[in-house]
């Protein structure tokens, strides 16, 4: 990151005066954190106790044999506690946020995950929390809205716009104007303006620096590519950072492809051709917008990976060519998390079953003894309404119905 | 230098100057031209045109569903333009656009501004962008001699203000309070220190806004502030009551 929060061309901070005194403190409060070696021992320490990590590595032996190539490895982001990668970024930014004498947390969220996650953090360290969630992910990911009601925390349905993540993200904002002095932004993705796109992705780097470690204890030696799905960008940072510069690991982020790539219906920036460079939600980067800037509306089946911008971080490394985009399609991520739960009894949430798509497409063309690691960056069963009616299950649905008419009563 | 000249000229012969907004499209141009007809006849001084964006991060909820509804309805920036010429041409009172910065980048910032000239537009409120992201769009702005108009919070430093006094020009936005656009300010004694920190970083006259919403708002900051401005207000009373409703609204204000 330079002195302006751009990476390459992309990213910088471009926030309403209101919170330019805010970021001065933030931008230092992560300046000093990062200098100091007992601030990541802290959280290495809390990261232990509270959320599980080191994650495993696990060899994904049946999917290998089945595809016949490339050994499979999955990182187990969804063994975090609450279920995803989230609470790496969360837990880091709560202790800053100790650090920094703020009393309320609020928070977007998506999937639902970051919200969670921040409404654990927030119950843990005594925070008031506040999370915006677009209407239509409310619908998408009900079980997760009870969750952070239950720990306490407010959850605000936005209905605005396109009701979805890039609206929850503005009204997170409009939070954070009126109640700056009190309140830190718990940004849950590595989007947004400097310093949250580095911030995020250093906390997320834990994920990388295990399973390098992993890997070599394993495999003895690096993989050859490494697959992680790529909404705002977070866990395929985190994941990435393990491996950059390694000139024969290649890296993947496989995105949104909705229902194709030429069906408008899509959360795809960096693969396809409907992106451009723009500026809003506070940094430059390649979005989903029309000739004159304003936003589109996006699709997918994850509500995680439903939106318009991508990482500036991300961007740039694309841009110097060393990561690859690819995308997936709802129809292909519903087959592979199907083939992944029948054969490994693991099941990925429908934003890390992209990276799944990818991987199952390339591993055949590897050698036996070439290793992939795919980046499991959450767990399905926040997604058992969505999943359930894809595979418009049967028996499921009975139960629903039965269950909405004893409420009834 | 043209717009701050303005602004001193009017204030010569006024306590206080009346700065309005509208969100171009909403509900119509046909409505925001009766809309302005009746501010200029009833003696605002200065009027900020809101190009909308889908995405205006630091609007309240009646400015946010102007800007969604005018999209909606499929207004463009084109039309904008092509708007604000028409207002500048026929009423003489500076005309300024305001929006956010992806509408200026998406435009092609040069081409922004030599159509902001051709147009007659005097200032430009972009508050997402500061003048360190903007080096490019404060260049232009000195080159077509366009006020880039810089906006004060209460949170920001004697320093800041003070550095951003180095960019600004035509006048200083100070928003009154935190927050968005739309919700009823006070004017107490914190608000008086504030101002007087306004004062101290800058000689370019002093506009404030944000919930400024009637007579009593607008007599608290006369003598203290050049110019008030009325945001989501004069929004709502042309969804409440309609445009004839905007010309008594205005003339009571003073
Ligand atoms: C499980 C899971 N994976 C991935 C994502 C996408 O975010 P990111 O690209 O920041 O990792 C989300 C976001 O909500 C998520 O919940």
């Amino acid at each position: 990151m330079d002195t302006k929060g751009y990476f390459g061309n992309w990213g910088g901070a471009f926030i309403p005066e209101i919170l330019h005194e805010t970021f001065e403190q933030l931008k230092i409060s992560y300046a000093e954190a990062r200098k100091d070696p007992a601030f990541w021992q802290e959280y290495l320490q809390l990261m232990g106790s509270y959320s599980c990590r080191p994650t495993p590595l696990t060899y994904a032996e049946n999917l290998t044999k089945h595809f016949g190539g490339a050994k499979i490895f999955i990182k187990r982001e969804d063994l975090n506690h609450t279920g995803a990668h989230k609470a790496n970024n969360v837990m880091g930014q709560g202790l800053l946020v100790k650090k920094m004498g703020k009393k309320r947390v609020i928070a977007e969220t998506g999937a639902g995950q970051h919200g969670v996650a921040t409404a654990t953090m927030a119950a843990k360290f005594g925070f008031e929390c506040t999370v915006y969630m677009g209407e239509v992910d409310v619908q998408r990911q009900r079980p997760n809205v009870f969750w952070m009601e239950k720990m306490g925390a407010t959850v605000i349905p936005v209905k605005d716009g396109s009701r979805t993540l890039k609206d929850a993200i503005n009204e997170a904002f409009r939070d954070w104007v009126t109640n700056v002095d009190s309140t830190h932004y718990v940004f849950g993705t590595a989007c947004g303006p400097a310093p949250f796109p580095e911030m995020v992705s250093w906390f997320q780097s834990i994920i990388g620096q295990e399973a390098h470690k992993q890997i070599l204890e394993i495999h003895g030696r690096m993989p050859a590519k490494i697959y992680a799905c790529v909404g705002g960008g977070s866990n395929a940072m985190g994941i990435f950072q393990g491996f950059l510069g390694k000139d024969n690991v290649e890296l993947i982020g496989v995105e949104a492809g909705g229902k194709g790539l030429h069906s408008g219906q899509h959360a795809s920036r960096l693969c396809g051709n409907d992106a451009t460079p723009g500026i809003a939600q506070g940094y430059k980067t390649m979005f989903l917008q029309n000739d004159e800037g304003q936003m589109l509306e996006t699709h997918s089946v994850s509500a995680g990976l439903d939106y318009v911008g991508v990482s500036p971080i991300l961007v740039d490394l694309w841009e110097q060519k060393k990561v690859r985009f690819e995308s997936a399609t709802d129809a292909e991520v519903m087959e592979a998390l199907d083939l992944t739960m029948k054969m490994e009894g693991i099941i990925p949430a429908l934003e890390s079953a992209h990276a799944f798509v990818q991987a199952f497409k390339e591993a055949p063309k590897l050698g036996k003894d070439e290793a992939i690691i795919i980046n499991q960056s959450g767990r399905g069963d926040k997604d058992i309404f969505t999943i359930a009616h894809a595979f418009d299950d049967p028996s499921w649905k009975q139960f629903i119905i039965d269950r909405a008419k004893e409420y009834d009563k | 230098m043209l717009l701050e000249n303005t602004i001193r000229n009017k204030r010569q012969e006024k306590d206080i100057l009346l700065m309005t907004h509208i969100v171009l499209g909403y509900p119509s141009f046909a409505t925001n031209r009766k809309v302005v007809a009746q501010m200029v006849e009833n003696g605002v001084d200065c009027i900020e045109m809101q190009i909308p964006f889908s995405e205006p991060m630091a609007d309240g909820p009646v400015i946010l569903k102007a800007n969604q509804e005018s999209l909606a309805q499929g207004t463009s920036v084109k039309e904008c333009m092509a708007f604000g010429a028409e207002m500048a041409a026929e009423y003489d009172i500076p005309f300024l656009f305001m929006t956010y910065y992806n509408i200026v980048y998406k435009y092609g910032e040069e081409r922004f501004f030599k159509d902001c000239q051709k147009a007659n537009i005097q200032g430009l409120i972009i508050p997402d962008l500061s003048p360190e992201m903007g080096e490019n769009f404060f260049k232009l702005a000195t080159t077509y001699q366009i006020a880039p108009i810089l906006i004060y919070a209460p949170t920001s430093t004697n320093k800041r203000m003070a550095s951003l006094n180095r960019s600004a020009n035509g006048f200083i936005y100070c928003a009154a309070r935190r927050g968005v656009t739309g919700t009823k300010s006070s004017f107490d004694e914190d608000f008086d220190t504030y101002l007087a920190r306004c004062k101290a970083a800058t000689t370019l006259p002093l506009a404030v806004g944000f919930g400024i919403q009637d007579r009593a708002d607008v007599a608290s900051l006369t003598g203290k502030v050049d110019m008030a401005v009325i945001g989501s207000q004069t929004i709502r009373l042309v969804d409440e009551k309609g445009p004839e409703a905007v010309g008594p609204f205005i003339a009571g204000l003073r």
